[in-house]
């Protein structure tokens, strides 16, 4: 809930709840996060997958509170856990910070070249990835499918499958009609902003979209959307040609 | 169809079958339909026709008796004979002698392993005489699809005795009292839970049936649904009066389409009988229930997941609060619960609250049915009061373990669940004691592990399963559970290392804490629960690269043993690499390096000559 | 060659057309069809309103719909705990060794799909395949061929 719409509500006849954040008491209207409660009081809860414009998903699991008393406490996502009367919370406990922690390294290990995810890392102390990187850029964070279904009406990617098999794809993996080629999907996504080479510069040389080839290019004469200038997209055609079939296995035998 | 026309009719039925005709009862579960009894049903039907003794003797489809290592099981009432693994060519003698001279074929009963005993009677068998079958016996006696049999054995009689003297408060007090929890795994206690969703505001409110029954190695709520469809919908007719619910919905899963088939039938059946539909037997309370079937997915079974898949959407848990009791089903208040708490209120509502407390322990009141499966003597449903020792369960109604082996383990709680050694067979059975073993209840999976079990393929087993069935909306689940695997993996193929145990707990636990829903709270204990109990058979393929169990294959070698070796050219035969080399009477040897472990020369062998290490 | 659009409008036609029947929609067009070609999920969306990514998303979450067609024998081969402690996997690999396909894939000659399942509820006779309907349990690596064999009588089974 935005914070004018917020001051607005609390001076009228508005119910307010009672919560503690780390200790403050803290007023909060009914039907908001504990993540809206937090920030309105500026304690700041890292967030990922949440953004303001969009619904409340809650996969990153980055902006973890913990809530209750031991030792029946547990870790929830403030961002879609609702403020309750006498609400117990605790932002930085040290189960909330080691498993933050945990979250933000099997994040790397999939898009270790996201200056995002980078900058988390640098801020929250992971300094090791101890897990197989797997570069597959995307962490299923959903802000793309929001945006393309909440934000532009398109509805032309959305999740697929379950488990370890998600992920994200126009339906049948092929150029979907209702894709406008706005680029807002490029435009949130925090895996494909302002990418990074890592802890280390080989060349003077920015590489930093050199994972990221315009698969559109295979089947397009020119670049098919507008962020051609911040980066190169790789997500909106899928449809094999002999072309992009024959890059997918060098790319697969690396 | 009023409550005094019932309760009539039932005494006309309870008349009418008086009549000395001996009943002979088939047990049709999913289980002995695969062991062919619907022909073993037709082909008794045909030999009474034939012997002309359709006055003496009929035959009875019935639900599911729960001894499923023994099927096809045949019961002959009133008596109770119990004759074990009927072949069609048995028909004819057990017409003419049993049925027809009351004389007992001894060939076909139940023989007793070590005093070698004959037993006759189903009440005497070992498997049957030291469980508690309130809620399950009654399967042996209803034929499923015939609605008269479950009102002969009393059923429908406690909706009519709620709807004739109890209110909804009494319902609820009653259930309350009686200390019954959930049965599907978490334990809560369902008085409790039905007063919160009859306490909701909401003009609208619904109760769910849940019998995703997702666990693998579980298959109660299956055979209590395919086997006595009207228990349930009895119990939900209690609840549905007690919360103030007018529609119920049956959640059934894809994989159990005899337990569909029968479900409808009864829904049918109960509504021609005036005991669904409007104005239940005369009376101004009015409830359906419809089916929902499930599409293959384990978290569906997960309350909020289940939801969303009845409401035609992806099974995704929803964050809670709030409540299903709150807004549950469409946003209306819900109620969920799995088919054996259903099964178990009218029992409560006929015997009281009271007869129930007084079986089990403190916390844990009535009576449970497991699935005992795996390594066991005697495979199939029990159901045993709480507070039984798994020692009790496992040795005295399961036979132990076959082929004389050593007991390893018993897996409780499926996927969610953790394997409990031999150290701990003395525990009672409760939700409190086997949480704190590190396992939980569950819905009632008991899988019997011996010594040729690998715990570490097991936990394998248990990630992979988990890492495909994460519904993969948080993060710590899908990803926590696939690098599990992967960690798991290695270890079990060699690739461990000093230190990975420890990453693997911490990975463990962090999956648990940030992970929103049950599913992903509870994938951390395979894990954790094998590494407390077994560490060292961790450390053996981490530090020695060896599989103690025989079972990775990575890790193990086929050999044969000289000694034992009789030169018969069985396994020569069925290997499917031709890495076995020898000839007639003379001592076989497999090549290793062709040998791709494939298990069919051990299989093949009689003499015990295969040795995997 | 997909099937023909009025087939599934007959299917679509017998429930109510509304969202809250679209999973009934799909599992039917499923059983008939043994999957669920790309104009029926298109038909069925036109039909219901429903986005066709929602209709796709749910068509991909769930084990029973399959996107592709499927052989005209589907063998499933138990993987529940009990079966995987008798020895399933083993009983996998050879079924995957003699049809030469992985999990999920059908036969060239279209025969056979081998698929998994995570329960049966038929413990007692673990481990088990399924073939068509038909249990058979108590299986053992050296009757997979047999087994195969059955439905396949001409052809000699590649491992031979």
């Amino acid at each position: 809930m935005r914070l004018a719409t917020l001051m607005r509500l609390k001076s009228s006849e508005e119910k307010m709840i009672t919560l503690y954040i780390n200790g403050l008491e803290a007023k909060a209207e009914e039907g908001q996060t504990i993540l809206d409660a937090a920030r309105f009081y500026g304690l700041e809860i890292p967030t990922l997958c949440y953004h303001e414009g969009l619904s409340r998903f809650g996969g990153c699991r980055l902006c973890l509170v913990e809530i209750g008393q031991e030792p029946k406490s547990k870790l929830v996502s403030s961002c879609t856990y609702p403020v309750e009367e006498g609400l117990v919370v605790r932002t930085d406990t040290r189960r909330v910070i080691e498993t933050r922690k945990m979250m933000i390294e099997l994040m790397l290990s999939l898009a270790p070249n996201s200056k995002i995810i980078q900058d988390l890392a640098s801020k929250f102390g992971v300094k090791q990835v101890r897990f197989k990187i797997r570069n597959e850029e995307c962490i299923l964070c959903g802000l793309c499918v929001r945006m393309c279904a909440e934000q532009m009406d398109g509805r032309a990617i959305g999740f697929q499958k379950r488990g370890h098999r998600r992920k994200i794809s126009t339906p049948f993996d092929i150029r979907s009609e209702e894709c406008r080629l706005c680029g807002g999907c490029i435009y949130i996504c925090p895996a494909c902003q302002l990418r990074c080479q890592g802890p280390q510069a080989e060349t003077a040389v920015c590489n930093a979209c050199l994972t990221m080839d315009p698969t559109c290019l295979d089947h397009y004469d020119e670049l098919q959307c507008w962020m051609y200038d911040v980066g190169r997209c790789g997500t909106c055609v899928r449809e094999k040609s002999e072309k992009s079939e024959k890059k997918e296995q060098t790319r697969a035998s690396k | 169809m009023n409550i005094k026309k019932l309760d009539e009719l039932r005494k006309d039925i309870l008349k009418s079958r008086k009549n000395g005709k001996s009943i002979i009862t088939i047990c049709s579960g999913t289980g002995c339909h695969a062991y062919g009894c619907r022909k073993v049903a037709q082909a008794f039907k045909d030999e009474i026709k034939n012997q002309n003794l359709q006055d003496v003797a009929e035959v009875r489809t019935t639900g599911c008796h729960g001894f499923c290592e023994r099927g096809p099981i045949v019961v002959i009432q009133p008596e109770g004979i119990f004759y074990q693994r009927i072949q069609l060519k048995d028909i004819k003698e057990v017409i003419s002698k049993t049925i027809k001279e009351k004389k007992i074929l001894d060939r076909l009963l139940y023989v007793h392993p070590q005093t070698e005993e004959k037993i006759v009677y189903e009440k005497e068998v070992p498997f049957y005489k030291e469980q508690k079958r309130i809620i399950f016996g009654n399967n042996g006696f209803v034929d499923p699809t015939e609605i008269k049999d479950y009102i002969a054995v009393n059923g429908y009689s406690a909706i009519a005795k709620v709807l004739q003297t109890m209110t909804p408060h009494g319902v609820l007090e009653e259930i309350k009292k009686s200390g019954l929890r959930g049965r599907g795994g978490a334990g809560f206690p369902t008085g409790y839970k039905w007063e919160f969703t009859s306490k909701a505001k909401g003009d609208k409110k619904y109760i769910v049936c849940n019998c995703d029954e997702g666990d693998p190695g579980a298959y109660m709520d299956r055979s209590l649904l395919e086997g006595n469809p009207h228990s349930v919908i009895e119990g939900m007719l209690i609840g549905a009066y007690a919360i103030g619910a007018k529609e119920g919905i049956i959640y059934v899963r894809a994989e159990y389409p005899l337990a569909v088939e029968n479900i409808t039938i009864a829904l049918d059946q109960a509504r021609e009988y005036n005991l669904l539909g409007k104005n239940i037997l005369g009376t101004d309370f009015s409830f359906d229930i419809s089916i929902s079937k499930g599409a293959g997915a384990f978290v569906s079974g997960e309350e909020s997941a289940l939801l969303a898949c009845i409401e035609g959407k992806i099974g995704i848990p929803k964050q809670r609060p709030p409540y299903p009791a709150q807004e549950g089903l469409w946003g209306k208040p819900t109620n969920i619960n799995n088919v054996e708490t259903w099964a178990n209120a009218p029992m409560i509502i006929n015997r009281g609250a009271d007869w129930f407390s007084r079986i089990g322990t403190e916390k844990s009141k009535g009576t449970k049915i497991f699935s005992l499966v795996g390594k066991i003597n005697n495979t199939g449903l029990v159901e045993v009061p709480m507070g039984i020792t798994l020692r009790e369960i496992i040795f005295d109604i399961g036979g132990g373990i076959p082929g004389g082996k050593e007991f390893k383990a018993v897996q409780t709680g499926g996927p969610s669940g953790g394997c409990i050694p031999k150290e701990k067979l003395d525990l009672p059975i409760d939700y409190e004691s086997l949480t704190e073993a590190g396992s939980m209840m569950g819905s009632g999976g008991m899988i019997v592990m011996d010594e040729n079990t690998c715990m570490v393929d097991v936990a394998k087993y248990f990630l992979n399963f988990l890492r495909d069935e994460s519904c993969g909306k948080c993060l710590s689940c899908r990803e926590g559970t696939q690098r599990m695997w992967e960690m798991v993996t290695d270890i079990s193929e060699g690739k461990g290392k000093e230190g990975d145990l420890e990453f693997l707990m911490a990975l463990a636990k962090a999956t648990r804490d940030a992970s929103m829903c049950g599913l992903g709270q509870t994938a951390a204990n395979p894990v954790l629960s094998t590494i407390r109990y077994f560490r060292d058979e961790f450390e053996a393929h981490i530090k020695d690269k060896k599989c103690p169990a025989g079972v990775c294959t990575k890790l193990i070698q086929y050999s044969i043993m000289e000694e034992k070796c009789t030169g018969c050219l069985a396994c020569l035969k069925v290997c499917p690499q031709g890495a076995i080399s020898g000839e007639l009477k003379k001592v076989h040897v497999i090549d290793p390096v062709k040998c791709i472990k494939c298990g069919a020369c051990y299989e093949a062998c009689n003499f015990d000559a295969i040795k995997i290490e | 060659m997909q099937p023909e659009v009025a087939e599934f409008e007959t299917i679509i036609k017998k429930h109510p057309q509304e969202k809250k029947y679209l999973m009934p929609i799909l599992q039917d067009i499923q059983a008939k069809f043994n999957y669920l070609p790309q104009n029926a999920l298109i038909k069925v969306s036109e039909a219901l309103e429903v986005p066709l990514m929602d209709v796709v998303s749910i068509a991909t979450f769930y084990n029973i719909f399959s996107l592709t067609p499927r052989g005209k024998h589907v063998i499933t081969i138990c993987l529940g705990t009990a079966c995987h402690v008798r020895g399933a996997p083993l009983v996998l690999e050879e079924f995957k060794r003699r049809l030469n396909i992985r999990v999920g894939e059908t036969t060239e000659d279209n025969l056979f799909t081998l698929e998994t399942v995570n329960c049966l509820g038929a413990c007692a006779l673990g481990p088990i395949a399924v073939i068509d309907g038909d249990y058979y349990g108590q299986m053992k690596i050296r009757k997979v061929d047999k087994l195969i064999k059955k439905f396949r009588p001409e052809k000699r089974s590649k491992a031979e």
